[in-house]
């Protein structure tokens, strides 16, 4: 986007993210390795502003005008946060092994559950592992279509914490980490943070997301996961977000993929007002594959955008998107995919489809599925469909004695498990657990329909 | 299939730079001062005698471009363009109204007999059959040299002449419609050619009317340093029919040259607008030099309930492609298709594609888009479905689909698929693939030789979209995909 050479009129947002960076530098300098990654953030930001309808990527989350005012940054818990959030997490039914918490953002070792990490795994601190390790600090960095993003350069702009996870090489994990990241109750704040995984060579590892927030408050978040799977390792993905019915959420993943490598992630988004979930994955080795996935449920005025850029920088690999949105009262879900296979990565296989069921008269949909091909021997589709509940099926069953409810309640179950039937595939035993907690969601949110 | 023998010695034949229609005509021309101003706008204007509202229109259009910027957004990329660097007019001399084919000039005749495009009523007649006539608008540069079978077609109550007669005749048919489609504000090229359109056809069919024969207009550069801006108007009232067809062609050149034309149709209850396009601009060499910069906004409104607009067009030329015919489906029940081929090859830039825009109830529509890149060329479709709260049970098909020949060039798809009604009930595939080793392998093992094997897959990966075209089109487009893909194989 060529920017005007006028000075564009701050919002208050803008301005109020600006002052936030400014006393953010004046309480005092970050870790010399955040210091240059959170300059190089704000000043991306101060340079563009919020993204709006006329930047391409977000034409359909138009952040400018959805994120009307900026709250101010979250300090660290203190004791009595923590103890709240410890309950809270509590009642969150387990979907792995050993369970990581963070609140509003930051660590809080103290919450940890479900015993000591795998031998293999460690968690440690992302700023301190910089300033040892220059390739960490490369990681961090981001993929330069990562970098040009505006929610990427925001979480650059206000990181005060990390997290490295490493999975150490041929390290085989029984069960997922169980991640909890959790905003505390009270004044609505801004809420930012920062994971770095890291699986190595011939690992098998599992990490599971969870993102929840007290109700009928107008938080924020801005959460960036990096990912990197190398050589021959296997990670399974899964995110639910499930944050409270007012808050805004922006989720990054970034993931790079090594030789004969696998991933796989689901997404699962129920919660929050506005949302948007951005993936930029990247082959980095050949013979690898990749399957990206989402389920959205969405109601009332909800808005839910998933933008996803697939690069092929590498030939022989295979990649499936598979994203289903599923629409109620006046929700607004988005779906922008893009598969970019680069001259030399011939022999790709790509398929992306986004297929979407509305449920009421008042839901709208926004598909943009993008294909960009500069490779001939490829094999790339993609698919789009979008509609209300086939009227046959339902007069099917409600012919073999299914009441209306019940007769959606099934189709719509059976549109959202094929995105979430064969996830997984590795030798998890919390694949299973993750796949029967992401469908009992969706008949749970079925059920809660009025 | 018969006609991949033709094909395939049109590949044998001819080579990419050695475009058949490239030649230009020596014939002294008349042309408005170079360069862009009030006072050019005003000099075509009173060229043409216009009415002072035309003008009027005309001024609040330059006014408006000159506060526009250039649109960035397609993929395409070529230097700036100098608007002051070219010709805004050109009309043959000898073109002073002529009454008859006699009084024009005969270089010109000669330019379009060496085109393949009869202009003489009785040399169509002779072993045709009457409803394989067609009639001809001939516009060469910036005005229309002849209309054939004007007389004819008058007796069916069918208007079909240039825009320029069109607005001294039925001013009033003129006034109502034009920018009622594609407004003068529309966008950056649409609103240049508001501002300095020259010349292009005018089609009224009165309601209930089958148009007798199937209208065209042949569209020819001929000067150098020249832009074309013609602007096309079709009505189509109640429960009338038309097929329209449009060609074009240019010289061979070192330079670019810039056409911006605007198409615009308007179908009213029950009628049917069939719209079809083999454009064959000059495209450059295969380096890059030269070929027609291509920037045409061409939009039918479906304002009747069952009207119906229908696109096809065989996209092989000009050195950058910009266009989207685009249906607004306004009336309730009616219907918009769109079928395309664009084929690029060399260093051609085509960023194509429709826009489908449901408004009305029960509207249906259907896209078919075929990309075939090869050399060093990128295919980008570009494609826009949406559906309005109020367009209950609208229905969209699309299926857009690229060839890849070759491994330096780009096939891109950017379709955008908005709905805002539950009822409504899209569907979008798009595939991307290259000439199977397969399949290539099955047909040379059965003697064919490689152009020939790939030409044959070709058309038939084609063969969704051709078989739309008008009968006489269809050869036409065989024969210029074959030429297109010449060298191309990898």
């Amino acid at each position: 986007m060529v920017m005007n050479a006028i000075t564009p009129i701050r919002t208050p947002a803008e301005q109020a993210l600006i002052g936030a960076f400014g006393a953010l530098r004046d309480s005092g300098p970050a870790s010399a390795a955040l210091e240059g990654l959170r300059i190089d953030g704000f000043s991306r930001f101060e340079a563009s502003g919020l993204p709006h309808r006329r930047v391409e990527d977000w034409k359909y989350t138009d952040l400018r005008a959805l994120m009307r005012e900026a709250r101010p940054l979250a300090g660290a818990p203190d004791a009595s946060v923590l103890l709240a959030a410890k309950v809270a997490v509590g009642r969150l039914p387990r979907v792995g092994g050993s369970r990581i918490v963070l609140v509003d953002g930051f660590h809080a070792p103290d919450l940890a559950d479900g015993g000591a990490l795998p031998e293999g795994v460690t968690v440690s601190d992302l700023a301190a592992a910089m300033a040892q390790r220059p390739e960490i600090s490369a990681l961090v960095t981001g993929q330069p279509a990562t970098r040009a993003n505006i929610a990427f350069a925001l979480n650059n702009a206000f990181l005060t914490e990390g997290l490295l996870i490493e999975v150490a090489p041929g390290t085989e994990l029984g069960h997922a980490l169980d991640l909890v990241s959790i905003t505390s109750d009270g004044a609505p704040r801004l809420v930012t943070s920062r994971i770095v995984v890291v699986v190595g060579a011939g690992a098998s590892a599992g990490i599971v997301e969870t993102h929840l927030g007290p109700a009928g408050v107008e938080y924020q978040k801005n959460v960036v996961m990096q990912v990197v799977v190398r050589d021959g390792a296997t990670l399974e993905h899964g995110r639910r977000q499930i944050e409270g019915d007012q808050a805004l959420h922006l989720a990054t993943l970034e993931a790079s993929v090594g030789a004969e490598a696998h991933f796989d992630s689901l997404t699962l988004t129920t919660g929050a007002a506005v949302s948007r979930s951005q993936l930029f994955v990247r082959f980095a080795g050949e013979h690898s594959n990749v399957t990206l996935r989402g389920v959205s449920m969405l109601k009332g005025r909800q808005h839910a955008d998933t933008a996803l850029v697939m690069e092929h920088a590498v030939p022989h690999c295979q990649s499936r998107e598979t994203f289903k949105h599923i629409l109620d009262g006046e929700a607004h879900g988005v779906f922008q995919g893009k598969i970019i296979v680069q001259p030399v990565a011939q022999k790709t296989d790509g398929r992306m489809m986004s297929q979407t069921i509305m449920l009421a008269e008042g839901p709208s949909m926004d598909n943009k599925p993008e294909l960009e091909i500069f490779a001939d021997d490829v094999a790339c589709a993609h698919g789009c469909t979008c509609g209300e509940l086939d009227a046959d099926l339902m007069f099917y069953l409600k012919a073999r004695g299914i009441p209306h409810k019940e007769a959606e309640a099934l189709l719509v179950e059976a549109f959202a498990r094929e995105a979430i039937e064969d996830f997984g595939g590795g030798p998890l035993a919390v694949v299973e657990e993750l796949r029967e907690a992401m469908l009992t969601s969706v008949t749970e949110w079925m059920r809660a329909r009025t | 299939m018969p006609a991949v023998q033709e094909t395939v010695e049109q590949v044998r034949a001819i080579d990419i730079d050695q475009y058949k229609y490239g030649f230009s005509t020596d014939i002294e021309m008349e042309l408005a001062p170079k360069g862009l101003s009030e006072d050019i706008v005003r000099y075509i204007s009173a060229r043409k005698n216009e009415p002072a509202w035309m003008l009027e229109w005309r001024l609040d259009a330059y006014r408006r471009w000159l506060t526009m910027r250039e649109p960035d957004w397609a993929r395409v990329d070529y230097p700036q363009i100098d608007f002051q660097d070219m010709y805004y007019y050109a009309a043959p001399k000898s073109n002073a109204a002529p009454k008859s084919l006699d009084e024009i000039d005969p270089a010109i005749l000669e330019t379009y007999k060496k085109l393949g495009i009869p202009l003489r009523e009785q040399e169509i007649l002779a072993g045709v059959a009457p409803e394989n006539r067609i009639a001809v608008d001939a516009v060469f540069d910036s005005v229309s040299v002849v209309t054939t079978f004007k007389e004819e077609l008058k007796k069916s109550g069918v208007i079909f002449s240039s825009i320029s007669e069109a607005l001294h005749e039925h001013p009033e048919l003129v006034k109502k419609y034009i920018g009622s489609v594609v407004p003068t504000t529309d966008n950056y090229y649409a609103t240049l050619n508001a501002a300095v359109f020259s010349d292009g056809s005018f089609v009224y069919i009165p309601p209930g009317v089958r148009c007798p024969m199937e209208l065209s207009t042949y569209f020819r550069i001929n000067e150098q340093k020249t832009g074309q801006f013609e602007r096309t108007l079709i009505i189509a009232d109640k429960g009338s029919y038309v097929s329209y067809l449009e060609g074009c062609t240019a010289p061979m050149r070192d330079e670019n040259q810039l056409h911006a034309a605007v198409v615009e149709l308007i179908a009213h209850d029950d009628a049917e607008i069939k719209y079809s396009t083999v454009q064959n601009w000059y495209p450059g060499d295969s380096q890059g030099k030269g070929g027609i910069y291509n920037f045409v906004t061409k939009r039918g409104d479906c304002r009747g309930a069952r009207s119906k607009i229908s696109w096809t067009q065989v996209e092989t030329g000009s050195a950058i492609t910009w266009k989207y015919p685009s249906c607004i489906l306004r009336g309730d029940d009616s219907q918009g298709e769109f079928y395309s081929i664009a084929v690029s090859n060399g260093a051609q830039q085509v960023d194509s594609g429709t826009k489908m825009i449901h408004l009305g109830k029960n509207t249906r529509s259907r896209i078919i888009s075929k990309g075939i890149s090869a050399g060093r060329s990128q295919n980008t479709y570009r494609g826009l479905v949406s559906a309005h709260r109020r367009a209950t049970n609208a229905k969209n098909f699309t299926n857009c689909d690229s060839l890849l020949i070759g491994n330096a060039c780009g096939a891109h798809t950017v379709p955008y698929i908005e709905s805002k009604t539950a009822s409504a009930v899209f569907e979008h595939e798009a595939t991307t693939s290259k000439v199977s080793e397969d399949q290539m392998f099955y047909c040379m093992q059965r003697g064919l030789t490689q152009e020939e094997a790939i030409a044959l897959i070709v058309n038939g990966f084609v063969k969704d979209v051709l078989q739309q075209l008008p009968m006489e089109f269809m050869v036409e487009a065989q024969k210029l995909i074959a030429i297109s893909l010449e060298g191309s194989v990898g």
